[in-house]
């Protein structure tokens, strides 16, 4: 009988050749998991529109060609990448930097880690065989995603947080991903974080690369939130203008367990950040927040899930995005309030202003629920500013411009109150500002 | 909240079995041979007496679909057809009727059972004459009487069963059919171009309000037939009508396929009014049997300054795939859709509609209600978008979802594509139980739980009945209560 190949793009062919010529080469540990998840990879291919998750965002177009993984860079390349990095820059944090998507212990803080926290190099970790590894099976639904089965597949450095029970981390942990060189390159990180019982801590997650290349991270992080525990979280894609930037937040709530995760996206030609709540404890509580800046031909993808499977689960997005030039802003929101989760609340918001004559915003918040005692809503808008204010503002002597940048400013700064951490908060605000005035 | 007890078992003890039009009519019937192919074709379309270019243009279709997939995309999951072992010719014997005399008297049984009055005087008696109804009675595969036909034909409407039309009216029909929902479409619609059997034509002049309502009655009867209707109703400049839609069938055991298409067009400054009241069989409460209802419904706003608005109440069929869309293509046009959606036992409804705006200040509005019960499954999903010349349109979206009982589920999967940013859209959508405010609300002012739940709910659908024309809005209550009993009181 006739084997049948399907017909596959110049990256997917590109990317299996990569995969072949590297998988011995990454840490040892987990060559079964890299394996399958290659596999499935292959078999799905690289989604096109046709494949309902990605019905805004066609990555077999987006991905011409699949760039080799970057290597470990030089201990000047990554000195110089990270001493130009503006992300967070003066914020008193525990840093780790990740150059070309390897932990550089060099810089790190790997020893300043506070009482009660322990930082591993994923490399260490994964040769070791760590006891935490275990614990860190993926959200089910992040495991069905080609994104994060690539990560798995090419994964090739990262780190893993342990946070003690009761614990409570003052100081924000500070994840520096810094992209350097003129070549295009891949990488694929994850970082793991588990919060004991009743833990604090803050995560921040900052992005940033060169303008001219085609670079492609695609990045992960997995988060086990103990009972009772508390994780913040704030994230800053600042990629450069040609890059193709994939990422994957996945966490797992336990009882009365909470999560705050704020992403502000102004980088990337094309960059997609999947959000994956599991609510496996009752009473879990999420805050989910984004503020998407575009212009130019960008797009950015924000795609969302939160998976009610136990009782009273509270969960609040609220999702903004503008869009300038010719760009495409694209929100998928579902909520699946299973059987069991009776008492769940869920509101999902997703709210976009288009600047200009070109632009595109794409919105899909779904609802998927089973069990009749909740209260689950999500809303959908999407407009022009409105002239009536911008008039108020004129007539109180304010230009245009200015007038616009104001209530650009108001509209995006809802989505970043929710950042606890008052200095990431008012860093992610100096971003909306340095964009409304590049823009003029 | 959780509902009030007594609520909970009245709906879990709901009995589907209840469907008061299961009845079957006894009749001798004209069939095709069993399956598709081309010779059940030209024969369906000898029977119609067609002209060769209708022939022509069902055997291209039935080329088409031969080439297609099901689609499967819908949250619906169902046995598939069979499209060998069905059949998609059924007719009453007798010769087709000169006048309602000669028409089988089991056929005007049925229909006086389904209260459906095919009887002009008995409708003059009965209604005061401002609410007179014409109805077309759709009997399997065929229109079995049409009435008023004269009376409206005196205002230059035509209504008659589109088999006629294709005959009487060849210009009309070949210049509009298939213009908004093309041959190749999609799957059922394909299948439905190929061997649709009958349905309702309809073309109100210029500047002509159409003087009554006009209504279609559809009525399966034969075991192991498809219904494959086909509706299309032409308003032209500056004309209005009103027209419904009803459909009953037998209770059985197998599922039937009801796969029907449905066009509207608007010219300028045209309005068009579709109510459909679905009461299919749902099949029993084990999910054995009922309706497929797998529905191509869509209507284009052609004209400057039309309207086209969808009011649609669900309460049948085991399967339910339906969409009607609109597309706003002139100016200034608008598209509503008002609907409940109901499901019960094992039902299955996936419907929703799209709102497409191609010219400038279009507007549309969405309503939709959904409540679940039993063991149901209720999925609204629906599309706005904006294309690039869209400016300044406008869309408001509601749907709303209720779910009774803890075994069922409501889903909602909406699209909404801006490509213009002087549209504007809104959509908003909840699902909930009933709100324990609105209970202590109405309790505390000495309703009881029942007499409270009644009004919550009838307030949540109040929206859509107001869009109703009173004859249907009536039945279309009763309806929800049917199926519903026990938990709305």
């Amino acid at each position: 009988m006739a084997e049948i190949t399907p017909l596959r793009s110049p990256a997917e062919t590109g990317l299996a050749k990569l995969f072949e010529a590297t998988k011995m080469r990454y840490p040892t540990g987990v060559s079964i998991a890299r394996e399958e998840a290659f596999r499935y990879f292959e078999a799905v291919g690289l989604p096109t529109r046709r494949v309902e998750a990605f019905k805004y965002t066609d990555l077999r177009s987006a991905f011409r060609d699949a760039a080799a993984p970057a290597e470990m860079p030089s201990a000047e390349t990554a000195q110089a990448a990270l001493s130009g990095a503006k992300g967070f820059a003066g914020l008193e944090a525990l840093r780790l930097d990740f150059v070309n998507g390897h932990l550089i212990t060099g810089s790190s803080d790997l020893g300043r880690a506070p009482e009660g926290v322990t930082i591993t190099p994923l490399t260490e970790a994964l040769s070791q065989g760590h006891a935490l590894l275990d614990r860190l099976t993926p959200v089910r639904q992040a495991s069905e995603n080609p994104i994060y089965q690539l990560n798995t597949a090419f994964l090739a450095d990262g780190a893993l947080i342990h946070v003690a029970a009761g614990a409570k981390v003052e100081g924000p942990i500070h994840l520096r991903f810094v992209g350097a060189g003129g070549e295009a390159f891949s990488t694929a990180t994850r970082v793991l974080v588990v919060l004991e019982e009743g833990a604090e801590a803050t995560i921040l997650e900052t992005h940033e690369g060169p303008d001219g290349v085609a670079y492609q991270p695609n990045d992960a992080v997995d988060v086990v939130v103990g009972d009772h525990a508390v994780f913040r979280h704030a994230r800053l894609n600042a990629e450069g203008r040609e890059t193709v930037a994939l990422s994957t937040l996945s966490a797992r709530l336990g009882v009365e367990a909470a999560i705050e995760t704020v992403n502000v996206v102004v980088g990337g030609v094309l960059s997609r950040h999947q959000v994956y709540l599991n609510f496996a404890g009752a009473d879990a509580k999420a805050i989910v927040n984004g503020a998407t800046m575009l212009n130019g031909s960008q797009l950015a993808d924000t795609t969302f899930l939160a998976d009610h499977a136990a009782t009273g689960g509270v969960s609040r997005e609220l999702f903004k995005t503008v869009v300038d030039g010719s760009a495409t802003g694209v929100f998928q929101g579902k909520i699946i309030v299973q059987q069991a989760a009776q008492q769940t609340d869920g509101k999902m918001m997703s709210a976009c202003l288009i600047l200009s004559e070109d632009g595109q915003m794409m919105n899909k918040p779904e609802l998927e629920i089973f069990a009749d005692d909740v209260a689950c809503g999500h809303g959908a808008t999407c407009g022009a500013l409105d002239e009536d204010l911008l008039f108020y503002l004129m007539q109180r002597g304010l230009p245009k411009a200015q007038a616009e940048s104001l209530l650009v400013q108001a509209f995006l700064g809802e989505a970043i109150e929710a950042v606890s951490h008052e200095g990431a908060r008012e860093a992610l605000v100096g971003t909306i500002e340095a964009w409304l005035k590049a823009r003029g | 909240m959780p509902a009030v007890q007594e609520t909970i078992d009245r709906v879990r003890s709901i009995d589907l079995d209840q469907y008061k039009y299961g009845f079957e009519t006894t009749i001798e019937m004209e069939k095709s041979e069993k399956g598709i192919s081309e010779d059940v074709i030209r024969f369906i379309s000898a029977k119609k007496d067609e002209p060769e270019w209708m022939l022509a243009w069902r055997l291209d279709a039935y080329k088409r679909w031969q080439t297609m997939k099901e689609p499967e995309w819908a949250r619906v999951s169902y046995d598939k057809v069979d499209y060998k072992d069905i059949y998609y010719y059924a007719a009453p014997k007798r010769p087709a009727a000169m006048s309602l005399d000669e028409i089988d008297p089991e056929i005007l049984k049925t229909y006086e059972k389904l209260g459906i009055p095919l009887r002009e005087v008995e409708v003059l008696e009965g209604i005061a004459p401002e609410r007179r109804v014409a109805v077309d009675a759709v009997f399997d595969s065929v229109s079995v009487a049409t009435t008023f036909k004269a009376e409206l034909s005196k205002a230059g409407v035509i209504f008659m069963p589109i088999s006629e039309a294709i005959r009487e009216y060849p210009d009309l029909v070949k210049k509009y059919l298939g213009s908004v929902v093309p041959v190749t479409d999609n799957f059922f619609a394909t299948l439905n171009s190929a061997v649709f059997s009958d349905g309702s034509f309809v073309y109100i002049p210029p500047g002509v309000r159409c003087p009554m309502e006009l209504s279609t009655y559809f009525r399966i009867n034969e075991r192991d037939t498809g219904q494959f209707e086909r509706t299309l109703i032409i308003a032209d400049k500056g004309s209005y009508v009103s027209y419904l839609e009803g459909c009953t069938a037998p209770k059985r055991d197998d599922n039937q396929l009801h796969a029907a298409v449905v066009e509207l067009v608007a010219l300028d400054d045209a309005e068009i009014k579709y109510s459909t009241v679905q009461n299919w069989y749902p099949g029993d409460n084990e999910g054995r049997g009922g309706i497929y209802n797998f529905v191509t419904k869509r209507g284009d706003c052609r004209g400057v300054n039309s309207k086209i608005s969808w009011t649609q109440v669900e309460t049948g069929s085991a399967i339910t795939w339906k969409y009607p869309s609109c597309i706003l293509r002139g100016d200034n046009s608008r598209g509503e859709f008002y609907s409940i959606a109901v499901s019960n036992g094992m039902q299955q409804v996936d419907s929703g509609t799209k709102m497409i705006h191609l010219g400038k200040n279009t507007t549309s509005r969405i309503i939709s209600k959904g409540i679940s019960a039993g063991r149901s499954q209720n999925t609204y999903r629906g599309l706005v978008s904006a294309h690039r010349k869209a400016t300044g349109a406008r869309n408001f979206t509601n749907c709303d979802s209720l779910l009774i009982g803890d075994q069922c589920g409501a889903h909602t999967v909406p699209y909404i594509e801006s490509k213009n940013s002087s549209a504007q859209f809104e959509h908003e959508a909840t699902t909930s139980k009933i709100s324990e405010d609105q209970m202590f609300y109405c309790q505390s002012r000495g309703l009881s739980n029942e007499e409270a739940t009644a009004l919550i709910v009838n307030g949540f659908v109040r929206d859509v009945l107001q869009q109703l024309p009173m004859e249907f809005a009536v039945e279309a209550q009763k309806l929800i209560s049917i199926s519903l009993e026990g938990s709305v009181g």
